[in-house]
């Protein structure tokens, strides 16, 4: 009887309001794969492949999370290292690279586990830096040995953006997993459950309010599909889901919580935007084929890559002791 | 010892060509599963290999068979046994084409026994600057004599950026696989090498962009 035990220990370690956002969202799941059947079922006429496909990726990838959540800090750490991994190569293949920089590249790598392991060694004041001014000045200067100064300055800027969005700001989620748990009524891995489901959400609202009501283009020249009807539908739904449900999982409430209501929607539609400037600039719709039915790793953690960091230093400074 | 290849082959191959480059694979309904089949690439990088054998599900990967030039993967004891038992090469003997030898012999017993051969009618690997040299006609041969054997162009976009040649260090970096539908033999040569490179030509098309300077 002791597996019992075990999971009796183990549920009641997780705190109530993850287990009921986790179930809500593999609710949300069943129901999107039995409407994708229904539809498939109800109208051969039509091709329902990309909606199942999506759908078969958003079980995996929350599967994947809801794990690693339930596992604790180091589990969290390594999946989203391994995202940043595979945007940072995504990101990189995509970009105009020079001969001469392929170990400048390796070097891109290496930036990874050493970022992580301040992470995991708990160390925010070298997280903080270690990319954004140390990674920053090493990399350029490795470059000026190599001795290559035909576009030199672009491609030490495209390194850098690489490297802050797909490592140092997707590294920020990994880091609130180490805010202890008397500092977040779901612990620290409601914080990043909250998080994630925020800014996914934040996607889908904006999508859907696009397709119902969308007529007035917000910004053609990079995504000629987004509206104001989307953006401002959007921007409501998840400011009210912020609002109304962020309290269960976050120690925010008044200034703080409709600070973060407000700001959150639109850093992510700003994450989403920019990224379509870069893959518009490359000339590529989606940046690799490894999610079936979304795209590449990078096209699903664009508004991420804008979000997590700011819902991190919104948390830090309302409210988190710790950081 | 097969099953030792099988394990290496999932285990070790796999996973370490997934890591270097992603292995963004469209068309995969394309890759034939069974023998007699040829599959002819565009060749960058020793990585193009690796990233082939990766590619194919675990019930026909034993029946992959790169088809490599005995020059040079079999001069070295190590490299020779590597070459042959993991990778499992067909050995073509390139220095000895023209001498009135018949250098595809080993390929035509692997095709008879069932298996897919992989070649790269390029010859010899390319600069990695995303060029398609002139395709030598040896596939044409081999689809001549098993002409039901589908013959399935794969363009590998971006290989040579991983691991050059002359390099040693591989560079994790995507590489697009894409894969056609089979060209068929239909009797002639010049029309046959013709389809074939019109086919990875249109392939390369569809990749996307390599900017890679």
């Amino acid at each position: 009887m002791d597996i019992i035990r075990l999971i009796e220990d183990f549920h009641n370690a997780q705190p109530l309001a993850l287990l009921w956002g986790l179930g809500g969202i593999l609710a949300l799941l069943v129901l999107g794969s039995l409407v994708a059947a229904m539809l498939t079922a109800t109208r051969p006429s039509k091709d329902y492949r990309e909606l199942r496909q999506r759908m078969s990726s958003w079980w995996v990838m929350v599967l994947l999370l809801a794990a690693a959540l339930l596992a604790g800090w180091q589990a969290t750490l390594a999946l989203f290292a391994v995202v940043s991994f595979i945007a940072l190569r995504e990101f990189l293949s995509l970009a105009p690279t020079r001969r001469e920089d392929r170990l400048i590249i390796l070097g891109c790598y290496l930036t990874i586990p050493v970022s992580y392991a301040f992470v995991a060694a708990d160390i925010y004041g070298i997280y903080l830096v270690i990319i954004p001014v140390y990674a920053f000045l090493i990399l350029p200067w490795l470059m000026a040995v190599i001795g290559q100064t035909k576009g030199y300055l672009s491609s030490v800027a495209l390194f850098h953006w690489g490297l802050m969005t797909c490592v140092y700001n997707i590294g920020y989620a990994a880091f609130l997993m180490r805010t202890p748990a008397d500092q977040a009524p779901a612990g620290a891995a409601g914080l990043v459950f909250f998080l994630l489901v925020a800014t996914e959400f934040n996607d889908v609202a904006q999508y859907v309010w696009g397709k119902l009501f969308g007529r007035h283009k917000i910004i053609p020249k990079v995504s000629p599909n987004k509206t104001w009807e989307g953006f401002l539908g959007g921007w409501a739904s998840t400011a009210a889901l912020i609002w109304f449900v962020g309290p269960l999982f976050l120690p925010l409430g008044g200034i703080g919580l409709a600070t973060l209501a407000v700001v959150l929607p639109v850093a992510g539609f700003a994450g989403d935007v920019t990224m379509s400037a870069i893959k518009r600039d490359i000339g590529v719709k989606d940046t690799s084929h490894l999610i079936p039915g979304h795209g590449g790793i990078l096209d699903r953690i664009d508004s991420l890559t804008f979000t997590a960091p700011l819902y991190f230093h919104l948390l830090a400074w309302f409210s988190l002791a710790k950081f | 010892m097969t099953w030792i290849r099988w394990l290496l082959l999932l285990l070790i191959v796999r996973p370490i060509a997934r890591f270097l480059t992603g292995a963004d694979v469209s068309g995969r309904e394309h890759l034939p599963l069974k023998g007699p089949a040829i599959v002819a690439a565009n060749h960058n990088s020793h990585m193009d290999t690796l990233l082939l054998l990766s590619i194919f599900p675990s019930r026909a990967v034993m029946r992959v068979r790169p088809a490599a030039a005995s020059d040079y993967f079999l001069r070295d004891p190590v490299i020779g046994w590597v070459s042959r038992h993991l990778i499992g090469i067909v050995p073509i003997a390139r220095g000895k084409a023209g001498s009135g030898e018949d250098v595809l012999a080993p390929a035509r017993e692997a095709l008879a026994a069932g298996d897919i051969i992989v070649v790269f009618p390029e010859g010899t690997r390319g600069d990695a600057s995303d060029e398609m040299a002139a395709l030598k006609s040896g596939v044409a041969r081999l689809a001549e004599a098993f002409p039901d054997a589908p013959v399935t162009p794969v363009w590998i976009q971006g290989a040579g950026r991983v691991l050059p040649k002359g390099e040693v260090i591989p560079v994790p970096l995507n590489c697009a696989v894409l894969i056609g539908p089979p060209v068929r033999w239909e009797g002639k040569r010049a029309e046959f090498m013709d389809g074939l490179r019109t086919a990875l030509l249109s392939l390369k098309a569809e990749a996307p962009p390599l900017r890679w300077s």
